[in-house]
């Protein structure tokens, strides 16, 4: 599978609802449309919410994955300001 | 500007909101907002203003807090009898957000001195209680282009609408007039139910946070009516007059002028 280049990566492990969404979405703020966000999290239902939410303000969600056993990344593509 | 830590965590339910985000919250922190009068809808208008960050608040107003005020006006409380209201609420609001700075001024507003008040900032609120004060409010921010979100209280009803100079109505569109002293209630007709401040003070905040963030639609040719007795909130239209002594293609009144104010202040 093709890796997708990232723009930019946070880590907010250690974050719980909703200060992990606040993170992510100040960092989507920050990155110009086109640009892609990695986002490392340990917050099990952000890694859920977090694609829901991003979806419903129109941003693009890459990949969602769970990495080891505590840890998931998601990738997203800002699609609007 | 960066936010803090602890900005983060107490505007984290404006934050997510689609509408104002980082940036939104941003120009809440750095806006600058008159509120005219620190009694019935001063009071809710500036606590909902400085809870999310307003940067600076004016507040104008002379009288002291009075037992009398104390059923509505919830910026106050018993211990504050005889303080100066503006001191009051600065010391509410600043306790709530020390993000809020809160500029009193202890003045009674006229025609000399209210353009100085208002220039530096960006949006006008009117929860004044006197019909001269009102009229005096309207001219001086058709004249200086800034929003203005004008506020009323009497008994169970209260009364909101946003004026933004340029694009739509003024308060001299409504009502082109003062009404005559005989057809304002007197003392012992303007009651009010306490909580009804904080209805129309809360409307009208919200109107704020919509100018400043440029978000929905403001109560723009619009004046909303809440009869609290009936549970009912009515809107009305209200159409820009072309030939409106103020706001009008050719206006009538262009420098500001005192009435006299020969009414019952609430």
């Amino acid at each position: 599978m093709e890796d997708i280049k990232i723009d930019k990566k946070i880590n907010i492990k250690g974050l719980v609802c909703p200060y992990t969404f606040v993170k992510a979405k100040l960092a989507v703020e920050d990155l110009e449309v086109g640009q892609t966000l990695e986002i490392l999290l340990d917050y099990e239902e952000a890694s859920r919410s977090i694609p829901k939410s991003m979806e419903d303000h129109g941003q693009r969600v890459l990949k969602v994955e769970k990495i080891n056993d505590t840890d998931w990344i998601i990738q997203l593509r800002k699609e609007k300001e | 500007m960066e936010f803090t830590e602890d900005q983060l965590q107490r505007y984290s339910r404006h934050i997510i909101l689609p509408e104002v985000g980082g940036k939104g919250q941003k120009k809440i922190l750095h806006s600058k907002v008159l509120i005219i009068g620190a009694g019935g809808l001063g009071c809710p208008v500036g606590y909902y203003l400085a809870a999310a960050g307003v940067g600076t608040i004016g507040m104008v107003d002379n009288d002291s807090v009075e037992l009398s005020n104390l059923q509505r006006q919830i910026a106050h409380n018993t211990d504050r009898l005889g303080m100066l209201k503006v001191d009051s609420a600065k010391a509410t609001f600043e306790a709530l957000n020390p993000d809020a700075k809160v500029v009193g001024i202890k003045e009674r507003l006229n025609k000399d001195n209210i353009m100085d008040f208002m220039k530096d900032y960006d949006i006008v609120v009117d929860g004044s209680d006197n019909f001269p004060t009102r009229y005096l409010v309207n001219d001086a921010c058709v004249m200086l282009r800034k929003p203005l979100v004008s506020g009323a209280i009497l008994r169970f009803e209260g009364q909101v609408t946003t004026i933004v100079p340029g694009e739509g109505h003024c308060y001299r569109c409504l009502f082109e007039e003062m009404p005559p002293a005989g057809l304002v209630p007197s003392c012992q007709e303007a009651g009010v139910i306490g909580a009804i401040p904080g209805v129309v003070g809360s409307l009208q905040a919200i109107e704020v946070f919509k100018l400043i963030l440029g978000k929905g639609d403001v109560l723009k040719n619009t004046l909303l009516i809440y009869d609290a007795l009936k549970t009912t909130f009515r809107r009305v239209k209200v159409p820009k007059n072309p030939v409106c002594p103020v706001c009008g293609d050719n206006p009538t009144i262009t420098e500001l002028q005192d009435y006299e104010a020969g009414y019952c202040r609430i």
